[in-house]
């Protein structure tokens, strides 16, 4: 299996991202997606900024990705999608079926990213023959789902045809909204919503007034609560026969989490202990915040 | 434009006829469709009877079919699809690429409108379904402006309906998991968003909670009305400030935006609420009906009556409505 490091969900400053992806590459993942998947107006960096950094990435010996937004309602989002499904060089994960449109009309392979609503195999399959040679499965789907779709492609024996990836650590990206909720928190609009994202390096912590965990507030994007955490299950994915361990940035210990991830791949996953800011439900088939501790190997 | 009705039921199917829809949208019994709620649907007898019912009266009749089809099962969705093509439904409202694909490639004749739970918001996206499963129609997720469906009606390969009335999704449907993150139940996996099965109401003194899945999603001192504990309407604390974070109970009515959004071409107006009783069906089909009309009389004269409102307000969540995203400063 291979380690990748997903997009930036958050807005940071574009210093503290190029520093980033210099500790990236150091890394020991293997992919690495790049770009803008969340609002249209976080613009530290342009495409072109992007794709120098994925220059970078492909020169020190890693696969580059280009991400796409997720949410386009705008025709200058609409624009820049194209641009980067035109970009010549990287492949692209379509989070939006906009971006399955225009790559395929093209002929170009593409990465049908986990908000492409992917939840058997026939859809899987559809895609296939639009050019999908990579699938992230949807955030919401168990292990079971997994097995199931996955067996099905054995029998279409198209198994071989695409990759899996499975989003594996980080705050999990749950819902878009056309509102902004850090603007909110705020008390301003979204049109004058003066980039105030990028003071919460990762994102706005709700809580109930029970001051239970429940999400994160990211500008338009909620996410969960609680880091998402396969580390006990990574045996189990290898079993499955999934290819790919997706990391999502976090903007603290991430690259010790990575260091983590690559050991226990190497070592097996021994002696994994969630902590109670994790979670694995999804994966287990129940609610995402719960945490299955009994199910550790 | 067209008036789109919610039926959960035979009876909320009748009172929305015979109160002026133009079309009624059902579901059937299981997992199929996005409002998988107990005691709501259609069985296959009660569909028949349905379709007479709106047929004698030139009604259409539209059946969503509009959750993810999972792979274990996916044949629910088959059938689902071949009922209401043996039927003779006017259209299937669908958002899984695979139900779409089979009902496309088995029933051609068959017209297909994308759900708003397919999550298209630009015409690429429209273009993908139009292309791909000759898609008659798509109903827009509550997510854009009112500039931004001019925008898109003007390019859009298919007509378009969209929201007028009823619950707001703050979210763009068919790309929200907040559901299944606290149970285990959304509305993309199974047809539900905060699942009744996981609501408790409890009575601490004289605070009244709402608690999902054992979270406290609200709190509600005595005399303040309370509502369903919809967990993206509930008050949190955010660095300590307890407050709707994401969205108070509020009810989208667009009825001022009739000439705006008929001007832009928009084919049909959809009201929500097949989860709601048979009263509200029948106090918002028939002020909808009444605001239509009084557009197609007398377009340049058209003005909102404030008895409308009046009406709509009664059965709004919270008694509150909003223009929701259609106006850029809720955004």
């Amino acid at each position: 299996m291979k380690l990748s490091l997903g997009p930036i969900l958050y807005f940071w400053e574009k210093q503290r991202v190029l520093d980033f992806y210099q500790q990236a590459m150091a890394s020991p993942v293997d992919v690495i997606y790049l770009g803008e998947t969340v609002c249209s107006k976080r613009r530290e960096l342009s495409l072109s900024d992007w794709v120098d950094i994925a220059c970078q990435v492909k020169a020190y010996g890693k696969e580059a990705v280009l991400s796409t937004l997720t949410l386009l309602a705008a025709e200058s989002e609409i624009k820049t999608l194209k641009k980067y499904c035109d970009n010549g060089e990287f492949s692209v994960e379509a989070n939006d079926l906009a971006a399955v449109q225009l790559l395929s009309e093209k002929g170009i392979p593409f990465i049908a990213g986990p908000a492409i609503n992917v939840y058997n195999f026939k859809t899987l399959q559809f895609l296939i023959k639009k050019g999908l040679q990579r699938w992230v499965m949807p955030v919401e789907l168990s292990k079971g789902n997994l097995v199931d779709i996955l067996g099905d492609a054995e029998e279409d024996k198209s198994r071989s045809s695409f990759e899996v990836e499975v989003f594996s650590f980080g705050k999990i990206p749950l819902a878009y909204s056309a509102r902004c909720f850090t603007a909110r928190y705020y008390d301003l609009p979204k049109d004058n919503c003066q980039l105030k994202c990028i003071h919460h390096e990762g994102g706005l912590e709700v809580l109930s007034q029970e001051d239970e965990d429940l999400f994160t507030l990211n500008g338009i994007q909620t996410m969960s609560g609680r880091l998402y955490n396969l580390e006990s299950e990574l045996a189990a994915m290898q079993d499955i026969g999934v290819d790919i361990i997706r990391i999502s940035p976090e903007p603290t210990g991430i690259f010790e989490q990575i260091s983590t991830f690559e050991q226990a791949m190497a070592n097996g996953s021994k002696n994994i202990s969630l902590s109670d800011a994790d979670c694995n439900g999804y994966w287990f088939g129940k609610p995402g915040r719960n945490i299955s501790r009994e199910e550790l190997s | 434009m067209e008036l789109v009705c919610p039926a959960g039921s035979l009876s909320a199917l009748k009172i929305a006829v015979d109160n002026g829809a133009d079309a009624v949208y059902i579901g059937f019994k299981d997992d199929t469709n996005a409002r998988h709620f107990a005691g709501l649907n259609f069985t296959d007898a009660n569909v028949v009877k349905a379709i007479d019912y709106a047929k004698q009266r030139q009604v259409k009749v539209f059946v969503a079919i509009n959750t993810y089809a999972q792979s274990r099962g996916w044949e629910r969705w088959q059938k689902a699809v071949d009922v209401s093509a043996n039927y003779g439904i006017d259209a299937v409202i669908c958002a899984d690429i695979s139900v779409m694909e089979y009902a496309a490639t088995k029933h051609p004749e068959l017209n297909l409108h994308l759900s708003v739970q397919g999550s298209a918001t630009n015409r690429e996206t429209l273009s993908f379904f139009a292309n791909n499963f000759n898609v008659k129609r798509a109903v827009l997720p509550r997510v854009l402006s009112l500039k931004q469906v001019e925008t898109l009606a003007s390019q859009s390969p298919v007509d378009l309906e969209v929201f007028a009335f009823g619950s707001l999704c703050i979210m763009a449907e068919g790309r929200c998991y907040l559901s299944s993150y606290l149970t285990d139940e959304s509305p993309n996996n199974c047809g539900a968003c905060s699942p009744a099965k996981a609501v408790r109401w409890e009575q601490k003194g004289n605070q009244l909670y709402s608690r999902l899945n054992g979270l406290l999603i609200d709190k509600y001192e005595e005399g303040e009305k309370a509502g369903y504990p919809t967990l993206c309407k509930g008050r949190f604390n955010v660095n300590g400030r307890i407050f709707n974070a994401i969205e108070e109970p509020t009810s989208l009515n667009t009825i001022e935006l009739i000439p705006a959004l008929a001007s832009a071409g928009i084919k049909a107006v959809k009201i929500e609420g097949r989860q709601r009783s048979p009263a509200y069906v029948e106090n918002v089909v028939k002020t909808w009906r009444r605001a239509l009309d009084a557009y197609r009389h007398d377009p340049a004269r058209f003005a909102v009556k404030p008895m409308w409102n009046d009406a709509l307000s009664k059965v709004s969540e919270g008694t509150q409505t909003t223009l929701g995203a259609y106006t850029r400063s809720w955004q």
